[in-house]
């Protein structure tokens, strides 16, 4: 029987217009995806499902490039202007689906690039197809550093955002600077996010006196972090560095300013928004929580007469009006649509390859929605993490006032710094 | 109903044979059509169909002969995808070459949750199996050596051989379909042998089984242990043909995937496993296309509005539109057969799930 | 020692959580014999519809007063158009439907409110009590309270009053019911609809701790199922109690035990229910169903 299907499949021989072939692209001739008046991406995001939350950052990016459409689109390097069409599906976070999107997007709709799918694990999943298929993946919407630490061997994939283990080695040297024999306690999420930041943090702080006097994890099932911030309370410990996502994060404070716990509070960056943690949270236990960021956040006043956070709030509402410009996910969509739009202006030819050449050589370049100073920057195969620098910030009374210089020491060097 | 335009087929007579190899082939010319005039990424998605309808065909032994609910499928399947990771990447195994160990590994796992499974009915066995399935990740997570923990692994997917011709895609859909075949052969040897008829024996009347000398204990429980097997075959194919094993992949919204993919196909039935799959994989696939933000409302609304139309599944309708145009008899028997009956709460109390109509197709 | 009251009060507190959508459950399966996957969700949706009227100016009890009567309502119309029709079907069947629910009133909460958290305004007093270093909230007090009230009104519900009478039996033998008169359907509408309000309630006590999110009671149905399991199904006081012994033991093995750390400890719960379950099938203080033959 099984002998017989197979030998019946293999007589029928197999697709007449292979569409594998269409990653191979002369040197001449131009990719898939792009025509003289239209350049397609695409992504996959978890419109429905557990993780919906991240939706957003998809329907941002659908808005962004409708604006950037509409003010006539983007000028490539080839001196052509061209449409963005910015193809997404719903993968409801789940890999498998992930697989199915990006090959639905790359062999269907024939896009010139995958641009911003969302998360670590549906990444990881399609990265090897989209490097056999030499098919970019850019500019994935995941802090894990897996995906800059090795460009050779997955030359077409690239992070975009300050990877997890970045954040954490600046957490350790604030640290070094600030309160060199610091007892730590650790809440993290037990996945890759949260083994990412705490490796990192363990390996920035090997060979100082600082040292991690507890550590507790959380799934993202458990419905409180209560149990966990209790035992990290009795250690009397005098930092807390917290790896949790937003309601986790609220959570977490909360409930140590009702166990009157009052240690230094590193809040790692994935939740140091106003609205959806500290508010909730109580500012009253948010003071003098520090964090490090690189992007600018809607709901700090500080940023209300910011000429790219003006047009944000002015333009968000009308191209995505289902997103709520007081959410950090819009702002991050429009920083790294911003920087896709940059990438395009930088290629040279309508080819795959152009593409990533453009987007390995990018220096210095500013995004507006990015904290003043950081900016992208890559090297080749040399340096594969596009935003390496942040910024420590301390929350006083009801926003984030920016502590010290920009830390950009570790540019060109975030691969070296996971464990 | 009228008896008048019905085409009478008498079962073991040639012309019922006739007729059920017609059904058969084009069946199977559908199935091997599908790689060639489907786009890859649909290949891949109907690669997904079978998958899923393995591991559904499984649960639908244990929910249809057992009468046992498990919503904790879904740590067998990673069971058998783990089990095919490690072997492939670790041993060097052929991934084929991997799934009688998925099998053997959920098997054996099935076999020990069986035990206990056979003191508990209905919903309280759901509950239990529920626990497993909320287990699951984290222990994962917790072998780290082994699965990879939350990073996951990579599994290199096979190519096609050259002689084939074929591109990787519609390679892996002929092999799952070949691997697919095979379990539904197992499956209906299954319930045609000594468990099956033991089994339908308890359930049409336990008493009366058990007086007559059959152990309802151990094979009940060999049930369970044969329908986890069936799961783990499924997650082995997961780990070569999705290419990659992480925790997030078998949570509880998977264990809850299979069982209404069963419930929407129809129990005790292998087109049933088929279409509750194309269900589970095509609806929200669909649904998303028609709006993004909704395709969860829309595929939960789906879910409702099917067990309101066909409570005994897609082949309960298809059962019924056979019923108008063809009555099939049993050799012997005289005047017309009554369409499948609705199944009803009464016949289901005794187990707790819907009875069956006896002649199962399984 | 302190540390050790501190986890079992924290535990208390989660327990007390999981108990009060536990009686949501116990209730529903009491008044119609079904298990209500969906009950969570409904109670996350009512209390975005508290969230929503307080956003509009109308004071906390108020806002939570409105949504009982609104979930109250919306519960019995539920019963009636979506569960009524598959009424006769297999429980399979149902429980498929109520997974369906689920899916709408999550995914549909989240279109209509987006996915941010959200901050639910306390009822109670913000006091935090503090005993000898061992602290807890008037807030977990007072939910500890409400849940007292609640088993012990539906105790007398069920006990003394006709009406709670009447829908037991609607639910046991719903065609002998018909034949002594009483109307099983609405009896049905009836056991929805206060379950309904009594997972709202619950919905509105626990989010000021959780903080209200399409997803904020998925997680908690997880556990209400397993203290409903512990306690019995059909057991009010035996839910209550099932909840806060999972409180409390998971949080004590996810400290004192090495092994289990806090990644395992909800296998402590489930391994304790799984243990009960092989000793007494129907739960701790359930009771166990005639099959007549």
């Amino acid at each position: 029987m099984v002998a017989a299907l197979l030998t019946l499949a293999a007589a029928c021989g197999g697709r007449s217009n292979s569409s594998s072939s269409s990653g191979s692209s002369g040197s001449t001739a131009s990719s898939p995806g792009i025509t003289d008046t239209e350049v397609k991406l695409g992504g996959s995001y978890p419109f429905s499902g557990p993780a919906s939350a991240y939706g957003a950052i998809g329907k941002t990016l659908e808005g962004y490039f409708k604006y950037v459409n509409d003010q006539g689109g983007v000028k490539m390097g080839d001196g052509k202007t061209r449409k963005i069409t910015f193809t997404t599906y719903d993968d409801a976070y789940t890999p498998a689906n992930a697989v199915a999107n990006a090959k639905r997007l790359v062999e269907q709709d024939q896009v010139f690039a995958l641009f911003n799918t969302l998360g670590t694990a549906n990444n990881t999943a399609i990265m090897d197809y989209a490097n056999q298929q030499k098919v970019p993946q850019l500019y994935v919407a995941t802090g894990a550093g897996t995906f800059g630490v090795n460009p050779t061997a997955h030359p077409f994939t690239t992070g975009w955002q300050l990877a997890y283990p970045t954040e954490a080695a600046i957490y350790g040297q604030y640290l070094k600077d600030s309160k060199p024999d610091a007892k730590v306690a650790v809440l993290y999420q037990n996945d890759d996010y949260g083994k990412d930041y705490l490796n990192a943090f363990k390996k920035a702080i090997q060979g100082t006196q600082i040292k991690i006097v507890s550590e507790q994890s959380y799934e993202t099932t458990d419905p409180t972090v209560d149990s966990q911030v209790t035992n990290l309370a009795q250690t009397g410990a005098d930092v807390f560095f917290n790896v949790t996502t937003p309601k986790f994060a609220a959570q977490a404070i909360k409930k140590a300013g009702e166990l009157g716990w009052k240690p230094l509070q590193l809040l790692n960056s994935v939740s140091a928004s106003i609205t959806a943690v500290l508010k909730p949270a109580g500012f009253e236990n948010a003071q003098n929580i520090v964090s490090a960021t690189y992007i600018k956040d809607p709901t700090d006043p500080q940023w209300d007469n910011d000429a790219a956070m003006k047009k944000y709030k002015e333009l968000l509402p009308k191209y995505a009006s289902g997103v709520d410009p007081a959410n950090s996910f819009g702002v991050y969509g429009f920083a790294v649509g911003e920087t896709m739009v940059k990438a395009l202006e930088a290629t040279k030819k309508p080819t795959r390859d152009a593409l990533m050449q453009a987007v390995r050589s990018m220096k210095g370049v500013e995004i507006g929605l990015l904290l003043p100073g950081v900016k992208v920057t890559m090297d080749g195969t040399k340096d594969g993490y596009p935003v390496e620098s942040g910024q420590i910030v301390a929350f006083k009374t009801d926003r984030f006032v920016l502590q010290g210089k920009l830390i950009d020491t570790y540019e060109g060097k975030s691969g070296t710094l996971g464990a | 109903m009228s008896e008048r335009r019905r085409v009478v087929l008498v079962e073991g007579t040639a012309k019922y044979r006739i007729a059920v190899a017609v059904v058969a082939l084009v069946v199977l010319a559908i199935a091997i059509a599908i790689p060639y005039v489907m786009p890859p990424f649909r290949v891949f998605q109907f690669t997904e169909v079978l998958m899923i309808a393995i591991a559904v065909l499984g649960l639908n032994l244990l929910t249809g002969y057992n009468g046992q609910i498990s919503l904790g499928h879904s740590a067998f399947f990673a069971l058998g995808a783990y089990t095919t990771t490690v072997l492939i990447i670790d041993h060097g195994w052929n991934y084929v070459l991997t799934l009688p160990l998925a099998f053997a590994v959920a098997f054996a796992a099935g076999f020990l949750v069986g035990i206990p499974a056979l003191r508990l009915h209905g919903l309280y066995l759901a509950l239990v199996t529920l626990s497993l399935a909320i287990v699951t990740p984290p222990l994962i997570k917790r072998f780290e050596g082994v699965t990879g923990g939350a990073m996951g692994r990579s599994v290199p997917k096979p190519g096609a051989p050259g002689w084939t011709g074929l591109a990787q895609d519609q390679w892996h859909y002929f092999v799952v379909l070949a691997i697919t075949a095979v379990m539904v052969l197992i499956a209906r040897n299954l319930v045609s042998g000594r468990i099956g008829r033991a089994l339908r024996a308890v359930r049409d009347d336990g008493l009366a089984a058990e007086t007559m000398g059959v152990d309802l204990a151990i094979f009940k429980t060999l049930t369970f242990a044969y329908s986890a097997g069936f799961a783990g075959v499924a997650g082995g194919i997961f780990a070569f043909v999705v290419g990659f094993v992480s925790p997030e992949s078998f949570t509880l919204v998977l264990a809850i995937g299979f069982l209404s993919a069963m419930v929407v196909g129809g129990l005790s039935s292998i087109s049933g496993a088929v279409f509750g799959s194309l269900f589970y994989v095509f609806v929200p696939v669909y649904a998303a296309d028609v709006n993004d933000a909704l395709s969860g409302v829309i595929y939960g609304v789906a879910l409702i509005v099917v067990m309101f139309l066909m409570p005994a599944g897609v082949v309960g309708v298809l059962r019924r539109v056979r019923g108008l145009v063809v009555d099939v008899r049993k050799p012997g028997a005289h005047g017309p057969t009554v369409a499948p009956p609705v199944v009803g709460r009464d016949l289901s109390e005794a187990a707790g799930v819907p009875a069956t109509s006896s002649s199962a197709e399984l | 020692m302190a540390h050790f009251v501190q986890q079992v009060l924290d535990g208390l507190a989660s327990g007390a959580i999981y108990a009060s959508l536990a009686l949501a459950l116990v209730l529903i399966f009491r008044s119609t014999h079904i298990v209500n996957f969906a009950q969570g969700e409904m109670a996350m949706f009512a209390t975005f519809i508290a969230w929503q009227l307080f956003t509009w100016g109308v004071p906390v009890w108020a806002a939570i007063a409105a949504t009982l009567v609104v979930a109250f309502l919306g519960g019995m119309a539920v019963e009636r158009m979506v569960i009524r029709p598959v009424e006769g079907s297999s429980e399979l069947t149902i429980v498929i439907v109520t997974l369906g629910l689920l899916l709408v009133f999550n995914q549909g909460a989240g279109w209509i409110w987006d996915f941010i958290i959200k901050q639910f305004p306390n009822p109670f007093p913000a006091h935090v009590f503090d005993v000898g270093g061992v602290r807890t909230t008037a807030h977990t007090a007072g939910v500890v309270a409400v849940l007292l009230l609640i088993v012990l009104g539906l105790w007398a519900l069920f006990q003394h009053t006709k009406i709670g009478l009447a829908m037991r039996a609607a639910a046991e033998n719903p065609e002998s019911s018909r034949l002594v008169g009483i109307r099983v359907g609405r009896m049905m509408m009836l056991g929805w609809g206060l379950a309904a309000a009594l997972g709202a309630l619950a919905g509105c006590l626990v989010a000021p701790r959780l903080f209200l999110e399409p997803n904020m009671m998925f997680s908690v149905t997880i556990y209400a199922f397993a203290a409903a399991t512990l306690g019995g199904f059909d057991s009010p006081g035996g839910a209550v109690l099932g909840g806060l012994i999972v409180g409390v033991t998971e949080n004590l093995a996810g400290t004192y035990i090495p092994f289990i750390h806090q990644d395992l400890k909800i296998l402590v719960p489930l391994l304790v229910i799984v243990a009960v379950l092989l000793v007494r099938p129907n739960g701790l203080f359930g009771h166990r169903e005639v099959v007549r033959v």
